[in-house]
């Protein structure tokens, strides 16, 4: 058999201590020994982002490390974005634009969203599609995902602003019905 | 209201298949043919592996009948003594530990003897490989309006075009997945499924058990996209029989590549158009010809033939009508369904042939359209007469508007004419979508729903239909809390699980929230007469405790069942009458812009305009036509299956690219809403309009800023060089 390796992890600011197949990668190690299912399998490849993590504040593709590398290192989840019962202002923002749709790309869209944040707070459209380029949608179209990350980056600034209607409808609102 | 599950989902809380750990479960997977045809002569089981760890099924496990019970069960569960395509399933294996699966996967040898096969759809077959009939021809449909080879005589113009799309791969992100076990006595499946009835009905038949004896249970589903209608019911079989003759729970989870390489795709297809013209733009006459690709073997490609060839006419009208439609037998993977289901593909040529012909006329294409839409009172190609109060030319007229089309061509001419190496257009398409199941297939499905008075005062939707990430579950507890005007947090949604939930039918053609959300406002005014008035609001609530404490013990269900809207009849011979209970109606507009060095296409800007009646949801609806539109960008410009022996050779990520989010150009979505009376609040159906028309607008951009005449999607770099180069 395989051989096995026990490690401390540090995930979301606890120490979990497991035993797993040493060739086992970061995503495999969530889900099955720590039983953090929100990190998703999409391709196993690295090219749709569904197994987007953050390794000290960078978005990492747990599909393509190995749980072993992992010592020493800060892993935080979409299971410890919350903080205690309080939404993180992205899932806030998410929830309230409609950005997730099927559910499945959205644990890492909302942990590569989190470190574009992170290191600046203040993102041009751009940059956020730029940022995110790495992480596939099928459902949304990315409009609305966008739109929720300006959106939390406002609100963490400070600024209360709800968007515009335009960006939850594409257009004007008032214009929208046509008639 | 917010998202019903939307908490859940953002907090990776949301349990899809393989978040969900089930006690003593064993890992299932399938092994499969290389070849495309042929007869199976042995299989050999390597002598590295203890195989007495292994459960090994093969078509001899089957309790009932070897057939994929669908439109013709005409699909083995498992090759038996042959095979018709690469990727076809031989064998089941089972074990506890995945790595070690893989690996005895490997040491099993399937040795077939090859025998011609054939790859294009396009040609006629050569005797030897015929395998369906006698000339490889699943179905032909035929709709023949007016006299059209005497109007084509007549007419001013003749204008005549080919034009091909390809196949296209779902890329839900989770990829397809089912759990089996056996509880009581019960065959049980639970996974990722748009059509739990659908998959009852195979179980049922392969496995031999009555009604009772098959249970299909949904877990959160990560996109569908029509990729899970089908072929879940194949999936489901395998885990199925792995599970009983494992005695144990096994799971079956594709990943990427065998889901890419294995699983349906949208049918590729060819479309003829002869098309009748007066010298003022007038159609008098369409000739058309639709010929899809079905794959190796019938799955869904009757009924997509049949969306296709009733919408290749398009939104216009026209006396004389012709389309002969065919779906043939290729030794390829089966094709399935795909959101607009044989649809977009006949609106791409109808659409990209409007200015073809407006090109020939020296017309303006939204010209020609204005002359040429659908007015009340006029009819589409099979006889049904419109008459649904839709401003069509304003539709059109927005979009135009909200384009900018005719300030954006001026200063397109103008950059164009001095840029050295970029060209931008805008382009548009003008189409429609019927919505629900073609012809007679709504009276066929009898959906049934249920809307149950709780002992608790609260409502329980009971249906078949599945959220998939379209918003069903919201758009459900909307209609029902907007209809007794009770909190929507009063109502709960039961879990789709067929011992509990009544047959609604399948989760597709754009007829969840339209049919069954209109069954559930009838259930909830079954509900209330049987409360004895038209209740709403706390009055409602109490007397639904008044009648739980008049009736202890017992339950309070209202069941409606789907009734046609009077007046919609349809001849399935003649394909003549009302295809659809309604259509929704839509112009797109895509500005692009054409780097000649590459051959690249970058979307600039996109309008969407629709008419899909009622809008039940607008940030659901918007998310619907913004995820549909980039889709389309997706079928349009870059997905592009490769085939090699009738299997797709770039069945991954790296190789087959999908829009990412720096694709998408901003998509402005607009709505009018007419509503449709027999339609949940007046809606019709939207989720597959969207599919239709991103393709021919981008396409039509294209050819106006380049001046070539591309006919062909995907239109990728390499097409785009080599049309024009012939230009």
């Amino acid at each position: 058999m395989s051989n096995t390796t026990t490690l401390t992890l540090r995930i979301n600011d606890e120490d979990v201590t497991v035993a797993f197949p040493t060739h086992h990668t970061l995503l495999e190690v969530l889900r099955e020994e720590c039983r953090l299912t929100g990190t998703k399998h999409g391709c196993e490849l690295g090219e749709c982002g569904t197994c987007t993590v953050l390794v000290d504040g960078k978005p990492m593709l747990s599909c393509l490390v190995l749980a072993a590398e992992m010592d020493g290192h800060e892993i935080r989840t979409v299971e410890g974005m919350m903080i205690g019962n309080t939404l993180h202002p992205l899932q806030q923002a998410f929830a309230d634009l409609g950005a997730a749709q099927c559910g499945y790309c959205t644990p890492g869209i909302l942990m590569a969203a989190e470190a574009l944040l992170e290191a600046n707070p203040d993102p041009t459209r751009e940059q956020i599609q730029e940022a995110l380029a790495g992480n596939l949608c099928r459902c949304t179209g990315y409009i609305k995902i966008l739109e929720a990350v300006e959106w939390a980056a406002a609100t963490q600034r400070g600024e209360d602003t709800p968007p515009a209607k335009e960006s939850i409808y594409g257009s004007p609102h008032a214009a929208t019905k046509g008639e | 209201m917010k998202r019903r599950e939307a908490i859940d989902k953002l907090t990776g809380r949301e349990a899809y298949i393989d978040d969900i750990a089930i006690a003593g479960v064993w890992w299932g997977c399938t092994v499969r043919s290389a070849v495309p045809r042929g007869r199976i002569r042995d299989i050999r089981f390597g002598a590295e592996i203890d195989w007495s760890e292994f459960v090994v099924v093969d078509h001899r496990d089957l309790p009932g009948p070897n057939q994929v019970a669908m439109i013709e069960n005409d699909q083995p569960v498992l090759a038996s003594d042959r095979v018709r395509h690469i990727h076809e399933a031989v064998l089941l294996l089972a074990h506890p530990d995945r790595d070690r699966l893989r690996e005895a996967r490997r040491a099993i040898h399937i040795e077939i003897d090859e025998e011609p096969a054939i790859f294009d759809y396009r040609v006629p077959p050569p005797a030897d490989t015929v395998q369906h009939g006698g000339d490889n021809v699943f179905k032909r449909v035929r709709i023949d309006k007016g006299d059209v080879d005497a109007a084509l005589v007549a007419a001013d113009h003749v204008v005549e075009g080919v034009y091909e799309t390809g196949a296209q791969e779902h890329v839900y992100l989770e990829n397809q997945g089912m759990v089996g076990y056996v509880e009581d006595g019960v065959v049980t499946v639970k996974g990722s499924m748009q059509c739990p009835y659908y998959i009852h009905a195979a179980l049922r038949h392969a496995l031999a058990r009555a009604d009772n004896e098959v249970r299909v249970i949904q877990a959160a589903t990560g996109g569908g996209f029509g990729g899970k209608e089908d072929y879940p019911s194949v999936l489901a079989l395998h885990a199925a029989l792995l599970a009983l003759k494992a005695e144990r729970p096994v799971k079956i989870l594709y990943d990427r590549d065998e889901d890419m390489a294995a699983t349906t795709k949208r049918h590729p297809a060819r479309v003829r158009h002869r098309t009748g013209v007066t010298s003022q733009g007038r159609i008098v006459a369409q000739d058309i010809e639709v010929l899809l690709d079905g794959g190796a073997y019938v799955t869904l490609s009757p009924v997509v033939l049949s969306r296709g060839v009733i919408h290749a006419s398009g939104p216009y009208h026209c006396d004389n009508v012709r389309v002969e439609g065919r779906a043939v037998l290729t030794n390829a993977v089966p094709f399935g369904a795909f959101r607009g289901f044989g649809a977009p593909q006949t609106i791409f040529a109808c659409e990209r042939h409007m200015d073809v012909i407006a090109d020939e006329l020296g017309m303006c294409p939204l010209g020609l359209r204005r002359k040429n839409l659908i007015q009340d009172g006029q009819s589409t190609s099979t006889g049904q007469v419109i008459r649904d109060g839709t401003d069509r030319i304003e539709i059109l007229d927005r979009a135009v508007r909200d384009a900018e089309f005719h300030q954006r061509e001026a200063a397109d001419r103008a950059f164009n004419s001095t840029h050295p190496y970029l060209r931008r257009a805008t382009g548009i398409a003008t189409f429609y979508h019927g919505a629900g199941f073609t012809g007679a297939g709504e009276t066929y499905l009898d959906s049934r729903a249920q809307v149950v008075g709780l002992a608790t005062g609260e409502v329980e939707i009971r249906t078949a239909n599945v959220e998939m990430g379209q918003g069903a579950l919201t758009t459900f507890v909307k209609i029902v809390a907007e209809k007794l005007a009770v909190e929507p947090d009063r109502i709960r949604v039961a879990e789709v699980d067929t011992f509990h939930v009544p047959n609604s039918g399948p989760t597709v053609a754009s007829r969840t929230s339209m049919i069954v959300g209109r069954l559930l406002e009838r259930g909830c005014d079954a509900l209330c007469a049987t409360l004895g008035g038209d209740w709403t609001g706390d009055k409602f609530e109490r007397e639904l405790l008044r009648w739980h404490a008049e009736h202890p013990g017992q339950e309070l269900i209202a069941e409606v069942r789907y009734e046609p809207p009077p007046g919609v009849e349809w001849d399935d011979e003649r394909y003549e009458g009302s295809a659809y209970g309604t259509f929704a109606w839509a112009t797109y507009a895509a500005h692009v812009e054409v780097d000649l060095r590459t051959f690249g296409v970058r979307l600039l800007d996109f309008v969407a305009v629709q008419d899909v009646g009622t809008v039940l949801d607008e940030v659901l609806a918007a998310g619907q036509v913004q995820g549909g539109v980039v889709q389309g960008v997706g079928w349009a410009l870059m997905e592009e299956c490769q085939f090699v022996d009738g299997a797709m050779a770039n069945h991954n990520l790296t190789n087959y690219s999908i829009p990412s989010s720096d694709d998408v150009p901003p998509v402005r979505v607009v709505f009018y809403e007419t509503p449709y009376a027999h339609g949940a609040q007046g809606a019709k159906g939207i989720g597959e309009l969207p599919m239709d028309g991103a393709a021919p607008a981008i396409v039509n951009a294209v050819a106006r800023a380049t001046g070539a005449r591309p006919a062909v999607v995907p239109l990728t770099p390499e097409v785009l060089m080599r049309v024009m180069g012939s230009a």
